[in-house]
């Protein structure tokens, strides 16, 4: 299969097979005009397999909703052709409206127009707590 | 500091500050009796709690200022649906600080994040109550006269007791602090307490047996278990009585321990316990009062 290289974009690559819809709908790239184009299962030799993300614009994704849902992803900056940045993500400190709290006696149940804001406790667990009740998200868990 | 909302809001330092203004209260009423004059505190209490709402009264009205507020929920707008947002929003514009206790966890910290004046968190669910711990820090110095070199028995409902679990939080900081936890096997402490402890080097056993471990107890903090707190009559009925301190048990505690609970009291503790120079549970809540007296005093800025 055949998919055009892109001259000025991203390339979300090293995703874990079968998550690059999941990041598609979190980054909102419906909402796009241009090519994107995503591509399953692709064979790699660290994961055995993996989905990569291609994106023909230059636009600024958000990392911290990347960084959470997979830190292994790598943002490749493509610039008139050439691989010109490789942006290795992080935890990210904080993240809203990502993750959803579900403890029922927790304040974002009830309080309408709260956002939902967890915070990393423990980086190398990468254990996320509510900010107002303090549970625990999963990890990995998202709205 | 602008809030409070919870015990780790406040370093060791301002805890210290607070207990020598406190001190300083109980010693010099009068010199502190005309400090707020002219100045606000709303009550915003969305679940009834006579006791912690009468304390933050009595406390605004030595300080020589005002309050106003509600103590239920039904009794204020919450009931037609308001948001804390909005409801602190509007009382930021006739009162100087707030008080709020609501049923909700985090409901103060939401509010902090929409008030123009100092919040005061009085107890949000099962999650913080700082001045609880306050409160049981004065108590503490005032009758062991330190923080350091203790060995604190912790009874009871060590599951979900929230005072429990800020009062461990604020004592681990001191020198050569020990804990004791006595709970049945249904009300340990949670795992990620037990995981700071361990983190943090502090030393801690857990045991089933009050009577054991009375001898090497310098403080007992007793808790009541809450039948609010369980989802399951018949878990509280067969838990509420496994626990109760009697003069018998407390004839094994050392002269100068100190039992202290932060009431209301079912019948965790008998009351033949009462007279025992031991107990400091009632001069505990009197030094409710005066701590939240130096807290109004410090979040209001007044000098």
């Amino acid at each position: 299969m055949h998919i055009d290289e892109i001259k000025n974009g991203l390339v979300l690559d090293h995703i874990k097979a079968g998550k690059s819809m999941k990041i598609y709908n979190y980054l909102e790239l419906d909402k796009l005009d241009c090519v994107v184009a995503i591509i399953k299962n692709v064979n790699s030799k660290k994961m055995g397999k993996k989905d990569i993300i291609k994106i023909d614009a230059e636009i600024e994704v958000d990392v911290d909703i990347l960084g959470y849902i997979d830190p292994g992803i790598t943002v490749d900056v493509i610039k008139d052709g050439k691989l010109v940045e490789k942006r290795h993500l992080e935890l990210p400190e904080k993240v809203s409206n990502v993750i959803h709290c579900k403890n029922p006696r927790c304040i974002t149940s009830t309080e309408q127009g709260l956002q939902q804001m967890f915070k990393l406790t423990d980086k190398a667990n990468g254990i996320y707590r509510c900010i107002y009740c303090e549970s625990k998200a999963k990890h990995g868990s998202l709205l | 500091m602008k809030n409070l909302i919870s015990i780790l809001d406040l370093s060791v330092e301002e805890i210290d500050e607070l207990i020598a203004t406190a001190d300083d209260i109980i010693a010099n009423p009068k010199k502190y009796s005309e400090k707020c004059h002219g100045q606000k505190m709303a009550t915003l209490f969305f679940e009834p709690s006579t006791r912690t709402r009468l304390s933050f009264e009595a406390a605004m009205y030595e300080l020589g200022g005002n309050v106003l507020g509600f103590s239920e929920a039904n009794s204020s707008s919450a009931s037609k649906g308001e948001s804390v947002a909005d409801t602190v929003k509007v009382v930021s514009y006739y009162a100087d600080i707030i008080t709020m206790r609501h049923p909700k966890e985090g409901a103060p910290l939401v509010a902090s994040m929409n008030a123009s004046v100092p919040i005061i968190n009085a107890g949000d669910g099962g999650h913080n109550h700082p001045t609880q711990t306050l409160t049981d820090l004065l108590t503490i110095k005032r009758e062991m006269g330190r923080f350091d070199n203790l060995t604190i028995g912790l009874c009871g409902d060590l599951k979900f007791g929230r005072t429990v679990h800020s009062l461990v939080q604020a004592m681990m900081r001191y020198n050569n602090v020990k804990f004791v936890m006595i709970s049945p096997d249904e009300l340990k402490i949670p795992e990620y307490l037990k995981q700071e402890l361990i983190d943090a080097g502090v030393e801690f056993a857990e045991t089933t047996d009050l009577e054991k471990a009375m001898p090497e107890l310098d403080i007992l903090y007793m808790t009541r278990v809450q039948r609010e707190r369980f989802f399951n009559e018949a878990d509280y009925i067969r838990l509420k009585d496994s626990y109760i301190l009697t003069s018998e048990k407390l004839a094994a505690a050392k002269p100068d321990m100190r039992v202290l609970h932060p009431l209301p009291r079912v019948n965790e503790i008998s009351l033949d316990v009462d007279d025992d120079i031991r107990a400091a549970y009632f001069r505990q809540a009197c030094n409710g009062k005066f701590i939240r007296m130096a807290l109004i005093l410090k979040l209001l800025g007044v000098e």
